[in-house]
Protein backbone atom coordinates (compact mmCIF):
# COMPACT_ATOMS: atom_id res chain seq x y z
CA UNK A 1 0.00 0.00 0.00
CA UNK A 2 2.83 2.46 0.76
CA UNK A 3 6.31 2.04 -0.78
CA UNK A 4 8.82 4.54 0.24
CA UNK A 5 12.37 4.57 -1.48
CA UNK A 6 15.33 5.95 -0.06
CA UNK A 7 14.55 9.24 0.89
CA UNK A 8 16.38 12.29 1.47
CA UNK A 9 15.83 15.41 2.93
CA UNK A 10 18.26 17.88 4.66
CA UNK A 11 18.37 20.64 6.87
CA UNK A 12 21.15 23.10 6.01
CA UNK A 13 23.46 20.21 5.42
CA UNK A 14 22.54 18.23 8.13
CA UNK A 15 21.10 15.10 6.77
CA UNK A 16 17.84 14.29 8.76
CA UNK A 17 16.68 11.52 6.80
CA UNK A 18 19.17 9.59 4.52
CA UNK A 19 18.01 6.77 2.44
CA UNK A 20 14.90 5.73 4.44
CA UNK A 21 13.10 2.82 2.88
CA UNK A 22 9.82 1.10 4.17
CA UNK A 23 7.16 -0.71 2.69
CA UNK A 24 3.11 -1.25 4.24
CA UNK A 25 1.11 -3.87 2.78
CA UNK A 26 -2.68 -3.17 3.29
CA UNK A 27 -3.85 -4.19 6.59
CA UNK A 28 -1.04 -4.26 8.25
CA UNK A 29 0.60 -2.69 11.54
CA UNK A 30 4.31 -1.44 10.61
CA UNK A 31 6.19 0.56 13.63
CA UNK A 32 9.41 2.62 12.96
CA UNK A 33 11.60 2.68 16.11
CA UNK A 34 15.06 4.61 16.60
CA UNK A 35 16.70 6.63 19.09
CA UNK A 36 15.41 10.70 19.63
CA UNK A 37 16.48 12.67 16.51
CA UNK A 38 16.66 9.11 14.36
CA UNK A 39 14.49 11.56 11.54
CA UNK A 40 11.17 9.31 12.21
CA UNK A 41 9.27 12.61 12.29
CA UNK A 42 10.96 13.95 9.61
CA UNK A 43 10.13 10.74 7.22
CA UNK A 44 6.30 10.76 8.13
CA UNK A 45 6.38 14.61 7.50
CA UNK A 46 7.98 13.78 4.38
CA UNK A 47 5.23 10.94 3.57
CA UNK A 48 2.57 13.37 4.00
CA UNK A 49 3.48 16.23 2.49
CA UNK A 50 4.58 18.42 5.04
CA UNK A 51 7.76 18.49 4.01
CA UNK A 52 9.13 18.07 0.35
CA UNK A 53 11.85 15.60 -0.03
CA UNK A 54 15.29 16.46 -1.83
CA UNK A 55 15.41 12.92 -3.01
CA UNK A 56 13.93 9.55 -3.28
CA UNK A 57 10.00 8.33 -3.80
CA UNK A 58 7.04 7.90 -1.93
CA UNK A 59 4.22 5.43 -4.13
CA UNK A 60 1.07 4.95 -1.97
CA UNK A 61 -1.88 2.60 -3.55
CA UNK A 62 0.27 2.16 -6.73
CA UNK A 63 0.59 5.87 -7.29
CA UNK A 64 3.39 8.35 -6.87
CA UNK A 65 2.87 10.82 -4.41
CA UNK A 66 6.12 12.38 -3.62
CA UNK A 67 5.90 15.87 -3.28
CA UNK A 68 2.39 16.59 -3.39
CA UNK A 69 1.05 18.60 -0.89
CA UNK A 70 -0.82 17.31 1.95
CA UNK A 71 -4.46 18.32 1.09
CA UNK A 72 -4.21 15.70 -1.68
CA UNK A 73 -1.95 13.38 0.10
CA UNK A 74 -5.05 13.32 2.55
CA UNK A 75 -7.63 13.34 -0.56
CA UNK A 76 -6.17 10.27 -1.48
CA UNK A 77 -7.51 8.18 2.10
CA UNK A 78 -4.18 8.93 4.41
CA UNK A 79 -4.34 11.04 7.48
CA UNK A 80 -2.14 11.31 10.31
CA UNK A 81 -1.42 12.03 14.20
CA UNK A 82 1.50 14.43 15.07
CA UNK A 83 4.19 13.96 17.58
CA UNK A 84 3.19 17.40 19.19
CA UNK A 85 -0.71 18.53 19.87
CA UNK A 86 -1.48 19.96 16.76
CA UNK A 87 -5.64 20.43 17.39
CA UNK A 88 -7.33 23.26 16.24
CA UNK A 89 -6.79 25.48 19.81
CA UNK A 90 -9.94 27.50 19.81
CA UNK A 91 -12.75 24.90 18.17
CA UNK A 92 -14.51 22.60 20.64
CA UNK A 93 -13.76 19.04 20.46
CA UNK A 94 -16.84 18.56 18.63
CA UNK A 95 -16.03 20.82 16.04
CA UNK A 96 -12.06 19.73 16.12
CA UNK A 97 -13.38 16.73 14.94
CA UNK A 98 -16.33 18.20 12.79
CA UNK A 99 -14.21 20.43 10.52
CA UNK A 100 -12.13 17.28 9.59
CA UNK A 101 -15.29 15.49 8.28
CA UNK A 102 -16.58 18.51 6.42
CA UNK A 103 -13.16 18.60 4.82
CA UNK A 104 -13.27 14.66 3.88
CA UNK A 105 -16.54 14.86 2.62
CA UNK A 106 -15.96 17.98 0.56
CA UNK A 107 -17.94 20.38 1.81
CA UNK A 108 -15.50 23.47 2.63
CA UNK A 109 -16.68 25.45 -0.06
CA UNK A 110 -20.16 25.46 0.81
CA UNK A 111 -20.66 28.84 1.93
CA UNK A 112 -24.26 29.07 3.29
CA UNK A 113 -25.51 25.63 4.97
CA UNK A 114 -24.92 25.83 8.25
CA UNK A 115 -22.41 23.55 10.20
CA UNK A 116 -24.43 23.12 13.14
CA UNK A 117 -26.75 20.47 10.68
CA UNK A 118 -23.93 18.50 9.01
CA UNK A 119 -21.39 15.61 9.29
CA UNK A 120 -23.33 15.40 12.98
CA UNK A 121 -23.52 11.25 12.94
CA UNK A 122 -20.20 10.74 11.68
CA UNK A 123 -18.77 13.24 13.84
CA UNK A 124 -20.24 11.58 16.91
CA UNK A 125 -19.12 7.86 15.87
CA UNK A 126 -15.62 8.99 15.52
CA UNK A 127 -16.49 10.75 19.26
CA UNK A 128 -17.45 7.82 20.65
CA UNK A 129 -15.35 5.25 19.16
CA UNK A 130 -11.97 7.18 21.13
CA UNK A 131 -13.97 8.22 24.25
CA UNK A 132 -14.30 11.54 23.77
CA UNK A 133 -17.97 12.16 23.73
CA UNK A 134 -18.54 13.07 27.06
CA UNK A 135 -16.14 16.21 26.93
CA UNK A 136 -17.36 17.09 23.05
CA UNK A 137 -18.33 20.97 23.97
CA UNK A 138 -15.33 21.55 25.76
CA UNK A 139 -12.70 23.96 23.85
CA UNK A 140 -9.70 21.89 23.06
CA UNK A 141 -7.33 24.20 25.04
CA UNK A 142 -8.69 23.24 28.00
CA UNK A 143 -8.28 19.64 27.71
CA UNK A 144 -5.60 17.17 29.52
CA UNK A 145 -2.25 16.36 27.27
CA UNK A 146 -3.70 12.84 27.18
CA UNK A 147 -7.52 13.91 26.12
CA UNK A 148 -5.68 16.06 23.33
CA UNK A 149 -3.39 13.29 21.96
CA UNK A 150 -6.74 11.34 22.03
CA UNK A 151 -8.25 13.96 20.02
CA UNK A 152 -5.36 14.37 17.62
CA UNK A 153 -6.12 10.78 16.46
CA UNK A 154 -9.49 11.66 16.11
CA UNK A 155 -9.08 14.29 13.94
CA UNK A 156 -7.13 12.44 11.76
CA UNK A 157 -10.17 9.58 11.66
CA UNK A 158 -12.47 12.29 10.51
CA UNK A 159 -10.85 11.64 7.04
CA UNK A 160 -12.18 8.10 7.04
CA UNK A 161 -8.83 7.11 6.37
CA UNK A 162 -7.25 3.78 4.90
CA UNK A 163 -3.74 4.35 5.87
CA UNK A 164 -3.21 6.18 9.67
CA UNK A 165 0.06 7.19 10.63
CA UNK A 166 0.68 7.59 14.62
CA UNK A 167 3.66 9.73 15.29
CA UNK A 168 4.38 8.63 19.22
CA UNK A 169 0.31 8.21 19.90
CA UNK A 170 0.75 7.52 23.53
CA UNK A 171 3.91 9.95 24.49
CA UNK A 172 3.31 11.66 27.88
CA UNK A 173 -0.10 9.50 28.67
CA UNK A 174 -0.62 7.97 32.06
CA UNK A 175 -0.48 4.41 32.11
CA UNK A 176 -4.27 3.95 32.35
CA UNK A 177 -4.44 6.50 28.96
CA UNK A 178 -2.30 4.31 27.45
CA UNK A 179 -3.95 0.99 27.74
CA UNK A 180 -6.69 2.90 26.38
CA UNK A 181 -4.91 4.24 23.46
CA UNK A 182 -3.02 0.66 22.49
CA UNK A 183 -6.94 -0.95 22.49
CA UNK A 184 -8.13 1.82 20.36
CA UNK A 185 -5.43 1.43 18.03
CA UNK A 186 -5.67 -2.54 17.68
CA UNK A 187 -9.78 -1.26 17.24
CA UNK A 188 -9.01 0.51 14.63
CA UNK A 189 -6.75 -2.38 12.91
CA UNK A 190 -9.55 -4.99 13.30
CA UNK A 191 -12.47 -3.78 13.40
CA UNK A 192 -12.25 -0.74 10.91
CA UNK A 193 -9.45 -2.69 8.62
CA UNK A 194 -7.05 0.73 8.67
CA UNK A 195 -3.54 0.11 7.48
CA UNK A 196 -1.35 2.15 10.00
CA UNK A 197 2.03 3.44 10.42
CA UNK A 198 3.40 4.58 13.48
CA UNK A 199 6.10 5.47 15.82
CA UNK A 200 6.54 4.74 19.46
CA UNK A 201 9.27 4.81 22.04
CA UNK A 202 7.76 1.98 24.61
CA UNK A 203 9.25 -1.20 23.03
CA UNK A 204 6.47 -3.52 24.51
CA UNK A 205 3.67 -1.45 23.07
CA UNK A 206 5.76 -2.08 19.91
CA UNK A 207 6.12 -5.42 20.16
CA UNK A 208 3.00 -6.16 21.01
CA UNK A 209 1.09 -4.27 18.48
CA UNK A 210 3.36 -4.13 15.46
CA UNK A 211 3.27 -6.86 12.37
CA UNK A 212 6.38 -5.60 10.77
CA UNK A 213 9.04 -3.13 12.64
CA UNK A 214 11.57 -0.51 10.79
CA UNK A 215 14.64 0.48 12.43
CA UNK A 216 15.78 4.36 11.93
CA UNK A 217 18.91 5.48 12.90
CA UNK A 218 20.58 8.66 12.13
CA UNK A 219 18.26 9.16 9.55
CA UNK A 220 18.89 5.51 7.73
CA UNK A 221 16.99 2.05 7.34
CA UNK A 222 19.01 -0.30 9.59
CA UNK A 223 16.93 -3.52 9.20
CA UNK A 224 13.01 -3.61 8.19
CA UNK A 225 11.55 -6.98 9.41
CA UNK A 226 9.56 -9.02 11.84
CA UNK A 227 9.41 -8.96 15.43
CA UNK A 228 11.55 -11.46 15.53
CA UNK A 229 14.30 -10.26 12.81
CA UNK A 230 14.71 -7.29 14.85
CA UNK A 231 15.13 -8.28 18.03
CA UNK A 232 17.62 -10.66 16.95
CA UNK A 233 19.84 -8.42 14.95
CA UNK A 234 22.50 -7.72 15.94
CA UNK A 235 23.23 -3.47 14.62
CA UNK A 236 20.11 -2.84 16.39
CA UNK A 237 21.45 -4.47 19.39
CA UNK A 238 24.61 -2.34 19.11
CA UNK A 239 23.10 1.09 17.58
CA UNK A 240 20.03 0.94 19.43
CA UNK A 241 18.60 -1.51 22.14
CA UNK A 242 21.68 -0.53 24.53
CA UNK A 243 24.35 -3.49 22.94
CA UNK A 244 22.62 -6.13 25.39
CA UNK A 245 23.99 -9.16 23.91
CA UNK A 246 20.90 -12.17 23.76
CA UNK A 247 18.37 -12.38 21.75
CA UNK A 248 15.88 -12.35 24.96
CA UNK A 249 14.37 -9.16 25.06
CA UNK B 1 -19.89 27.92 20.72
CA UNK B 2 -22.56 27.68 23.96
CA UNK B 3 -22.38 31.63 24.28
CA UNK B 4 -24.44 32.92 27.42
CA UNK B 5 -25.08 36.43 25.94
CA UNK B 6 -26.19 35.19 22.71
CA UNK B 7 -28.38 32.48 24.77
CA UNK B 8 -31.87 33.01 22.50
CA UNK B 9 -30.21 35.83 20.47
CA UNK B 10 -33.08 36.11 17.90
CA UNK B 11 -35.42 38.76 20.04
CA UNK B 12 -32.40 40.45 20.55
CA UNK B 13 -31.76 40.81 17.02
CA UNK B 14 -35.16 41.46 16.10
CA UNK B 15 -35.65 44.45 18.67
CA UNK B 16 -32.39 46.14 17.95
CA UNK B 17 -33.45 46.21 14.27
CA UNK B 18 -36.66 47.40 15.40
CA UNK B 19 -34.79 50.65 17.57
CA UNK B 20 -32.84 51.25 14.80
CA UNK B 21 -35.68 51.60 12.10
CA UNK B 22 -37.38 53.60 13.92
CA UNK B 23 -34.17 55.48 15.41
CA UNK B 24 -34.96 58.62 12.61
CA UNK B 25 -38.34 59.35 14.00
CA UNK B 26 -36.78 60.60 17.25
CA UNK B 27 -33.23 61.88 16.33
CA UNK B 28 -32.46 64.85 14.31
CA UNK B 29 -30.88 64.47 11.03
CA UNK B 30 -26.84 64.72 12.63
CA UNK B 31 -27.41 62.01 14.68
CA UNK B 32 -29.43 59.64 12.10
CA UNK B 33 -26.38 60.23 9.60
CA UNK B 34 -24.44 59.42 12.44
CA UNK B 35 -26.09 56.47 13.11
CA UNK B 36 -25.75 55.52 9.10
CA UNK B 37 -21.98 55.77 9.32
CA UNK B 38 -21.46 53.91 12.18
CA UNK B 39 -23.69 50.74 10.24
CA UNK B 40 -21.64 51.24 7.59
CA UNK B 41 -18.45 51.21 9.10
CA UNK B 42 -19.57 48.49 11.41
CA UNK B 43 -19.90 46.36 8.35
CA UNK B 44 -16.60 47.45 6.82
CA UNK B 45 -14.76 46.02 10.21
CA UNK B 46 -17.02 42.91 9.90
CA UNK B 47 -15.80 42.04 6.73
CA UNK B 48 -12.02 42.81 8.09
CA UNK B 49 -12.86 40.51 10.73
CA UNK B 50 -13.92 37.73 8.41
CA UNK B 51 -10.38 37.23 7.88
CA UNK B 52 -8.80 38.46 10.66
CA UNK B 53 -11.14 36.83 13.20
CA UNK B 54 -12.16 34.28 11.35
CA UNK B 55 -9.59 33.38 9.03
CA UNK B 56 -6.25 34.38 10.89
CA UNK B 57 -4.89 36.49 8.15
CA UNK B 58 -3.11 39.71 8.66
CA UNK B 59 -5.17 41.94 6.22
CA UNK B 60 -3.11 45.24 7.61
CA UNK B 61 -4.95 47.24 4.41
CA UNK B 62 -8.85 46.43 4.46
CA UNK B 63 -9.44 50.56 4.01
CA UNK B 64 -8.28 49.82 0.26
CA UNK B 65 -11.71 48.09 -0.49
CA UNK B 66 -13.63 50.48 1.17
CA UNK B 67 -12.19 52.54 -0.62
CA UNK B 68 -12.60 51.11 -4.21
CA UNK B 69 -16.43 50.28 -3.31
CA UNK B 70 -16.97 53.48 -2.79
CA UNK B 71 -14.54 55.04 -5.96
CA UNK B 72 -16.30 52.67 -8.11
CA UNK B 73 -19.89 52.99 -7.25
CA UNK B 74 -19.12 56.85 -7.40
CA UNK B 75 -17.49 56.69 -10.92
CA UNK B 76 -20.02 54.48 -12.25
CA UNK B 77 -22.54 56.63 -11.37
CA UNK B 78 -21.15 59.85 -12.63
CA UNK B 79 -19.23 58.55 -16.15
CA UNK B 80 -21.16 55.77 -16.93
CA UNK B 81 -24.63 57.35 -17.86
CA UNK B 82 -26.19 53.90 -17.11
CA UNK B 83 -28.98 53.58 -14.15
CA UNK B 84 -27.16 54.69 -10.83
CA UNK B 85 -28.56 50.91 -9.35
CA UNK B 86 -25.50 49.53 -11.39
CA UNK B 87 -22.99 51.26 -9.81
CA UNK B 88 -24.04 49.56 -6.20
CA UNK B 89 -23.24 46.69 -7.89
CA UNK B 90 -19.96 47.66 -10.06
CA UNK B 91 -18.36 49.18 -6.50
CA UNK B 92 -18.34 45.87 -4.40
CA UNK B 93 -17.80 43.73 -7.20
CA UNK B 94 -14.33 45.50 -8.21
CA UNK B 95 -13.74 45.65 -4.72
CA UNK B 96 -14.11 42.05 -4.82
CA UNK B 97 -11.97 41.56 -7.65
CA UNK B 98 -9.11 43.90 -6.40
CA UNK B 99 -9.23 41.71 -3.09
CA UNK B 100 -8.93 38.45 -5.32
CA UNK B 101 -6.07 40.19 -7.02
CA UNK B 102 -4.32 41.33 -3.74
CA UNK B 103 -4.34 38.40 -2.53
CA UNK B 104 -2.89 36.35 -5.13
CA UNK B 105 0.28 38.32 -4.92
CA UNK B 106 0.54 38.10 -1.16
CA UNK B 107 -1.00 34.55 -0.52
CA UNK B 108 2.47 32.67 -0.89
CA UNK B 109 3.55 34.94 2.13
CA UNK B 110 2.52 34.36 6.03
CA UNK B 111 1.55 35.74 8.43
CA UNK B 112 3.17 39.29 9.36
CA UNK B 113 5.02 39.12 5.38
CA UNK B 114 1.29 39.20 3.76
CA UNK B 115 0.42 42.12 5.80
CA UNK B 116 3.33 43.88 4.72
CA UNK B 117 3.09 43.83 1.51
CA UNK B 118 -0.23 44.35 1.49
CA UNK B 119 0.56 47.59 2.87
CA UNK B 120 2.62 48.26 0.22
CA UNK B 121 0.15 47.19 -2.87
CA UNK B 122 -2.84 48.75 -0.86
CA UNK B 123 -0.53 52.05 -0.19
CA UNK B 124 0.14 51.75 -4.14
CA UNK B 125 -3.84 51.68 -4.70
CA UNK B 126 -3.93 54.73 -2.57
CA UNK B 127 -1.55 56.68 -4.92
CA UNK B 128 -3.23 55.95 -8.09
CA UNK B 129 -6.15 57.28 -6.78
CA UNK B 130 -4.44 60.34 -5.37
CA UNK B 131 -2.59 60.95 -8.23
CA UNK B 132 -5.11 60.69 -10.94
CA UNK B 133 -6.89 63.49 -11.15
CA UNK B 134 -8.49 63.45 -14.47
CA UNK B 135 -10.52 60.03 -13.25
CA UNK B 136 -10.75 60.25 -9.96
CA UNK B 137 -10.88 64.05 -9.22
CA UNK B 138 -7.13 62.85 -7.14
CA UNK B 139 -7.25 64.59 -3.36
CA UNK B 140 -10.58 66.32 -4.17
CA UNK B 141 -11.81 63.79 -4.31
CA UNK B 142 -15.77 63.64 -5.62
CA UNK B 143 -18.48 65.47 -4.54
CA UNK B 144 -22.56 65.47 -4.81
CA UNK B 145 -22.97 62.05 -6.63
CA UNK B 146 -26.03 62.35 -7.54
CA UNK B 147 -28.55 59.82 -6.48
CA UNK B 148 -32.01 58.02 -7.43
CA UNK B 149 -34.57 60.30 -5.52
CA UNK B 150 -35.76 57.29 -2.44
CA UNK B 151 -32.14 57.12 -1.24
CA UNK B 152 -31.08 60.93 -1.66
CA UNK B 153 -32.97 61.79 1.43
CA UNK B 154 -31.27 61.79 4.84
CA UNK B 155 -33.92 59.34 6.19
CA UNK B 156 -34.04 57.65 2.11
CA UNK B 157 -30.40 57.01 3.08
CA UNK B 158 -30.06 55.96 6.31
CA UNK B 159 -32.78 53.14 5.43
CA UNK B 160 -30.97 52.11 2.69
CA UNK B 161 -27.95 51.68 5.11
CA UNK B 162 -29.78 49.92 7.34
CA UNK B 163 -31.33 47.54 5.26
CA UNK B 164 -28.14 46.39 3.35
CA UNK B 165 -26.06 46.87 6.40
CA UNK B 166 -28.32 44.09 7.85
CA UNK B 167 -28.26 41.43 4.72
CA UNK B 168 -24.43 41.85 4.52
CA UNK B 169 -24.39 40.66 8.16
CA UNK B 170 -26.95 38.24 7.81
CA UNK B 171 -24.65 37.03 5.19
CA UNK B 172 -21.50 37.14 6.51
CA UNK B 173 -23.16 35.65 9.42
CA UNK B 174 -24.15 32.68 7.80
CA UNK B 175 -21.21 31.84 5.89
CA UNK B 176 -19.17 31.90 9.20
CA UNK B 177 -21.09 29.17 10.69
CA UNK B 178 -21.13 27.19 7.20
CA UNK B 179 -18.66 24.65 6.00
CA UNK B 180 -16.24 27.53 4.78
CA UNK B 181 -16.37 29.16 8.30
CA UNK B 182 -15.27 26.06 10.13
CA UNK B 183 -12.35 25.19 7.42
CA UNK B 184 -11.49 28.56 7.64
CA UNK B 185 -11.51 29.29 11.63
CA UNK B 186 -9.49 25.86 11.75
CA UNK B 187 -6.78 27.22 9.22
CA UNK B 188 -6.71 30.09 11.75
CA UNK B 189 -6.47 27.95 14.18
CA UNK B 190 -3.98 25.70 12.69
CA UNK B 191 -3.00 26.09 9.31
CA UNK B 192 -0.74 22.97 8.55
CA UNK B 193 -3.16 20.53 10.30
CA UNK B 194 -6.01 22.16 8.27
CA UNK B 195 -3.75 20.83 5.38
CA UNK B 196 -3.39 17.56 6.83
CA UNK B 197 -7.30 16.91 6.78
CA UNK B 198 -7.39 17.53 3.31
CA UNK B 199 -7.80 21.68 3.32
CA UNK B 200 -6.31 23.68 0.22
CA UNK B 201 -5.85 26.27 2.81
CA UNK B 202 -4.47 29.05 0.55
CA UNK B 203 -7.37 28.81 -2.06
CA UNK B 204 -9.87 28.88 0.86
CA UNK B 205 -8.05 32.02 2.45
CA UNK B 206 -8.22 33.34 -1.01
CA UNK B 207 -12.15 33.12 -1.70
CA UNK B 208 -12.34 34.40 1.76
CA UNK B 209 -10.29 37.52 0.82
CA UNK B 210 -12.23 38.09 -2.21
CA UNK B 211 -15.38 38.08 -0.15
CA UNK B 212 -14.10 40.34 2.26
CA UNK B 213 -13.12 42.50 -0.20
CA UNK B 214 -16.28 42.81 -1.62
CA UNK B 215 -18.47 43.35 1.56
CA UNK B 216 -15.48 46.44 2.43
CA UNK B 217 -16.52 47.57 -0.98
CA UNK B 218 -19.99 47.43 -0.15
CA UNK B 219 -19.61 49.47 3.33
CA UNK B 220 -17.80 51.70 0.67
CA UNK B 221 -20.40 52.03 -1.66
CA UNK B 222 -23.31 52.91 1.46
CA UNK B 223 -20.55 55.89 2.02
CA UNK B 224 -21.46 57.34 -0.93
CA UNK B 225 -25.32 56.88 -0.31
CA UNK B 226 -25.04 58.43 3.06
CA UNK B 227 -22.23 60.75 2.14
CA UNK B 228 -22.28 61.80 -1.45
CA UNK B 229 -18.97 62.56 -1.22
CA UNK B 230 -15.65 60.03 -2.22
CA UNK B 231 -11.90 61.23 -1.41
CA UNK B 232 -8.56 59.46 -1.29
CA UNK B 233 -8.18 59.11 2.67
CA UNK B 234 -11.13 56.58 2.29
CA UNK B 235 -8.31 54.42 1.51
CA UNK B 236 -5.19 55.62 3.48
CA UNK B 237 -3.61 52.89 5.62
CA UNK B 238 -4.45 55.10 8.88
CA UNK B 239 -8.56 54.13 8.27
CA UNK B 240 -7.24 50.57 8.23
CA UNK B 241 -5.88 50.99 11.15
CA UNK B 242 -8.78 51.99 12.96
CA UNK B 243 -10.50 49.43 11.30
CA UNK B 244 -7.96 46.33 12.55
CA UNK B 245 -8.59 48.92 16.23
CA UNK B 246 -12.66 48.33 15.73
CA UNK B 247 -12.06 44.52 15.93
CA UNK B 248 -10.11 44.17 18.20
CA UNK B 249 -12.18 46.77 20.81
CA UNK B 250 -14.78 45.43 19.90
CA UNK B 251 -13.99 41.47 20.22
CA UNK B 252 -12.36 39.67 17.47
CA UNK B 253 -13.86 36.75 18.49
CA UNK B 254 -17.31 37.48 18.60
CA UNK B 255 -19.56 38.27 15.34
CA UNK B 256 -20.81 41.49 16.40
CA UNK B 257 -17.41 42.65 18.20
CA UNK B 258 -16.42 44.62 15.48
CA UNK B 259 -19.96 46.41 15.22
CA UNK B 260 -19.70 47.47 18.44
CA UNK B 261 -15.75 48.38 17.74
CA UNK B 262 -16.87 50.58 15.45
CA UNK B 263 -19.95 52.32 17.14
CA UNK B 264 -17.08 53.69 19.63
CA UNK B 265 -14.57 54.90 17.70
CA UNK B 266 -17.01 56.41 15.43
CA UNK B 267 -18.35 58.20 17.91
CA UNK B 268 -14.78 58.90 19.77
CA UNK B 269 -13.89 60.41 16.07
CA UNK B 270 -16.48 62.24 16.45
CA UNK B 271 -16.80 64.20 19.23
CA UNK B 272 -12.86 63.93 20.58
CA UNK B 273 -11.34 64.78 17.26
CA UNK B 274 -13.83 68.15 17.33
CA UNK B 275 -11.85 68.56 20.53
CA UNK B 276 -8.39 67.68 19.77
CA UNK B 277 -5.76 67.36 17.08
CA UNK B 278 -4.68 63.87 19.05
CA UNK B 279 -6.83 62.06 17.30
CA UNK B 280 -3.67 59.02 16.58
CA UNK B 281 -2.66 60.21 19.82
CA UNK B 282 -5.52 58.91 21.27
CA UNK B 283 -6.13 55.60 18.77
CA UNK B 284 -2.51 54.93 19.86
CA UNK B 285 -3.45 54.63 23.64
CA UNK B 286 -6.74 52.96 23.11
CA UNK B 287 -4.89 50.27 21.66
CA UNK B 288 -2.74 50.14 24.19
CA UNK B 289 -5.16 50.02 26.80
CA UNK B 290 -7.33 46.98 24.67
CA UNK B 291 -4.36 44.94 24.59
CA UNK B 292 -3.50 44.93 28.16
CA UNK B 293 -6.58 45.14 29.62
CA UNK B 294 -9.18 43.54 26.99
CA UNK B 295 -7.75 41.27 25.15
CA UNK B 296 -11.05 39.75 24.06
CA UNK B 297 -12.51 42.81 23.22
CA UNK B 298 -15.65 44.51 24.98
CA UNK B 299 -17.90 41.70 23.69
CA UNK B 300 -15.40 39.39 24.92
CA UNK B 301 -15.41 40.60 28.32
CA UNK B 302 -18.75 40.96 28.59
CA UNK B 303 -19.28 37.49 27.52
CA UNK B 304 -17.02 36.36 30.55
CA UNK B 305 -18.33 38.42 32.68
CA UNK B 306 -22.13 37.24 32.29
CA UNK B 307 -20.57 32.85 32.47
CA UNK B 308 -19.26 33.90 35.50
CA UNK B 309 -22.41 35.11 36.82
CA UNK B 310 -24.26 32.38 35.04
CA UNK B 311 -21.78 30.18 37.34
CA UNK B 312 -22.45 32.64 40.34
CA UNK B 313 -19.35 33.33 40.99
N1 LIG C 1 12.49 21.77 10.56
C1 LIG C 1 13.71 21.36 10.96
N2 LIG C 1 14.79 22.18 10.80
C2 LIG C 1 16.02 21.78 11.18
N3 LIG C 1 16.30 20.58 11.71
C3 LIG C 1 15.28 19.72 11.90
C4 LIG C 1 13.93 20.06 11.54
N4 LIG C 1 13.13 19.02 11.83
C5 LIG C 1 13.94 18.07 12.35
N5 LIG C 1 15.23 18.48 12.39
C6 LIG C 1 16.35 17.70 12.87
O1 LIG C 1 16.30 16.45 12.21
C7 LIG C 1 16.64 15.42 13.10
C8 LIG C 1 15.54 14.39 13.11
O2 LIG C 1 14.44 14.89 13.80
P1 LIG C 1 13.08 14.09 13.96
O3 LIG C 1 12.63 13.67 12.63
O4 LIG C 1 12.16 14.94 14.75
O5 LIG C 1 13.53 12.84 14.82
P2 LIG C 1 12.64 11.83 15.67
O6 LIG C 1 11.21 12.07 15.36
O7 LIG C 1 13.11 10.48 15.22
O8 LIG C 1 12.97 12.06 17.10
C9 LIG C 1 16.88 16.05 14.46
O9 LIG C 1 18.28 16.18 14.64
C10 LIG C 1 16.24 17.40 14.34
O10 LIG C 1 16.95 18.34 15.11
MG1 LIG D 1 9.65 12.54 16.53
Amino acid sequence: MLEVTSLQKSFDGFKAVNNASLSVKEGEVVAVIGPNGAGKTTLFNLITGVLKPDGGKVFFKGEDITGLPSYKVCRRGMSRSFQVVNVFPRLTVFENVQVSVLAQQKKTWNLFAPSAKLAIGETERILENVGLVDIKDATSAALSHGERKVLEIAIALGGSPEFLILDEPTAGMSPEETTRCIDLIKQLKEKLGITILFCEHDMEIVFSISDRIMVMVRGSTVIEGTCEDVRCCQEVQDAYLGGSDACLM
Amino acid sequence: MKNPLLRGKLPWVIAALIVLFLLPLFLDRFYVYLAAIILLTGLCATSLNFVLGYGGVFQFHHAVFYGIGAYGTALMIIKSGLSPWLGFVVGPVAAGIVGFVIGVICIRLSKLYFGMLQISLGSLVWAIVYRWYSFTGGDDGIHGVPLPDIISSPNGAYYFTLTVTALSMFVLYRMIRSPFGSALQGIRDNPVRSEMIGVNVKLQQLIALTIAGFFGGVAGSLFVVVDNTVFPDMMFWTLSLELIIMCLLGGWFSFLGPMVGAGIIVLLRTYVSGLTVYWAFILGIIMMLVIFFLPNGVLGYLDRFVKKKARGG
